[in-house]
């Protein structure tokens, strides 16, 4: 018996309209996660260089507690764990509100926080103590060089490994299929069990991440060249040979 | 801030300034030692210097100059003795550590500039994050400083883009922008070609002939010669003399003075 290709169950009727709702959910719990963990990343990144000893003790044991535990235990913790914490009531709202898509988003950035956090760190560290020192002496306090003069050259150095890093995270985000997130994974299997059409579904879904994380690739090398500090090797040029 | 302005631009007005003022001391070390580990850096330092002064501080490198002027500010801790700058101790603990630094102004050998700022910016940061100047002000007067150290036209220019005396001019109108009483200059020169020392000990020339609280570690013997009220001499973490400069280069009482000025005037 040969395989009979319908191509349409990925555009028409119900199916189409999983695939989208698969798409939006999946760069919704991206984006959210994404903001998530650059927030945590950054912070306790900068803590562990600069911060008094129980913040920076505290980061460490962040980034060592979230780093050395899979992700998809992180999602099983907090969509099944964490819930049972809370007072009764909260629960049922909880479960009544989408409790999978938030304990997803939560363990996606917890997890992906903890990881930005060293990159920003040996960024933070790949600068000379110098140029903090000359902050510091116009007046600035510890918080302000960070924030103003420390932060911003890092985030330039790192674009490509927060490229890197960013692309794993929205990868990632599949792994929240396991607590019932109908993302755009989830929606595939939905699709390929209802319609039988495993190879059309899961070439769409394939692509489709590719097409996600390439976007998401070359939107970060404009915003590398955009914010290129000038003197620093961008690429040696074939006159410089 | 018009009167800041005026202050900074009209050198004259900042002359006054100083000379109505009493000859007072505006930093004082005593007894000041330091270590790194068990290296001691600053031995038994006593030093005293004056409103309006200009002291050249010179040495063999290794010699603690530049961690004596990085204590001023308290980039380096020390482990005893004290240090007071306008008459407050650095080793209060409820020293307004942020306050003291702003009216002290430092230059750094490698200028430091922040590289994804243009010179404008690098100069208005402090100005806005710390006196809360708003940004027109902030830039108008970083114009005027840019104006004194002849940048003028390299306002949007990044700190790549310039040169080594550029950049360490920026650098110079960064430290300005505070409004500092004590400009304190760590290898200023020592980074640069030979061309462009000159343009930079111009501004600083400048600066001392507003009156401006200043103490230099450099080797230019030529501006200390011209240019400073007192040279000190430092080997090994001591403050080995410190004289007039006409005493300082024609009979220097010390047998390791004469050495490195020997070594350093070689002609």
């Amino acid at each position: 018996m040969r395989y009979q290709f319908d191509w349409s169950v990925l555009w028409s009727g119900q199916t189409g309209q999983w695939l989208l709702q698969g798409i939006s959910t999946t760069l919704e719990i991206s984006v959210l996660a994404w903001l998530l963990a650059g927030v945590l990343g950054t912070l306790s990144g900068a803590l562990r260089t600069a911060g008094p000893r129980p913040f920076s003790a505290l980061s460490a044991f962040y980034v060592e507690f979230f780093r050395n535990v899979p992700l998809l235990v992180w999602m099983f913790f907090w969509y099944f764990g964490i819930p049972l914490l809370l007072p009764r009531l909260a629960q049922d709202w909880l479960f009544a509100h989408g409790a999978e898509f938030w304990a997803g988003m939560f363990a996606l950035g917890v997890y992906h926080g903890a990881r930005f956090s060293e990159v920003i760190r040996s960024g933070i560290q790949s600068i000379p103590k110098t140029q903090l020192e000359a902050a510091l002496s116009t007046g600035l306090t510890v918080t302000q060089a960070y924030r103003f003069v420390i932060i911003p050259i890092a985030l330039r150095l790192l674009i490509p490994p927060i490229t890197n890093e960013s692309l794993n995270l929205l990868k990632n985000s599949s792994v929240a299929l396991t607590i019932g997130v109908a993302e755009l994974t989830f929606q595939t299997r939905q699709i390929e069990t209802y319609t039988a059409k495993a190879f059309e579904a899961l070439t769409a879904g394939t692509l489709i991440y590719l097409v996600l994380c390439l976007g998401l690739s070359a939107f970060m090398a404009v915003l590398e060249k955009r914010c290129a500090i000038p003197g620093l090797i961008a690429r040696v040029t074939p006159a410089e040979h | 801030m018009q009167n800041a302005i005026d202050h900074i631009v009209c050198g004259a007005a900042i002359c006054k300034f100083y000379t109505d003022e009493t000859l007072f001391t505006v930093i004082e070390f005593q007894h000041v030692n330091k270590w790194y580990g068990s290296l001691h850096v600053l031995r038994d330092i006593q030093l005293k210097i004056e409103r309006g002064e200009v002291v050249v501080v010179c040495g063999p490198s290794g010699s603690g100059k530049s961690t004596l002027i990085r204590c001023i500010n308290r980039l380096e801790p020390i482990q005893s003795g004290e240090i007071l700058v306008d008459g407050r101790q650095l080793s209060d603990p409820r020293l307004d550590l942020r306050a003291l630094r702003t009216e002290i102004g430092f230059v750094f050998q490698q200028f430091n500039l922040y590289p994804h700022m243009t010179a404008l910016h690098n100069i208005t940061l402090a100005p806005m994050k710390v006196k809360g100047l708003a940004r027109a002000e902030a830039e108008k007067f970083a114009l005027a400083l840019l104006e004194r150290v002849g940048m003028q036209d390299k306002a949007g220019a990044y700190p790549a883009n310039l040169s080594g005396g550029q950049q360490q001019r920026v650098a110079i109108a960064r430290a300005l922008a505070m409004q500092p009483k004590i400009m304190l200059f760590d290898e200023p020169t020592s980074a640069l070609d030979p061309e462009m020392i000159n343009e930079v000990l111009e501004v600083m020339t400048n600066l001392a002939k507003e009156g401006m609280t200043m103490a230099v570690v450099t080797h230019e013997m030529g501006f200390a010669r011209q240019v400073a009220h007192r040279v000190i001499f430092m080997d090994e973490g001591q403050l080995i003399e410190q004289e007039s400069p006409e005493t300082f280069f024609k009979a220097p009482k010390s047998p390791r003075t004469k050495l490195f000025l020997s070594k350093i005037l070689s002609h």
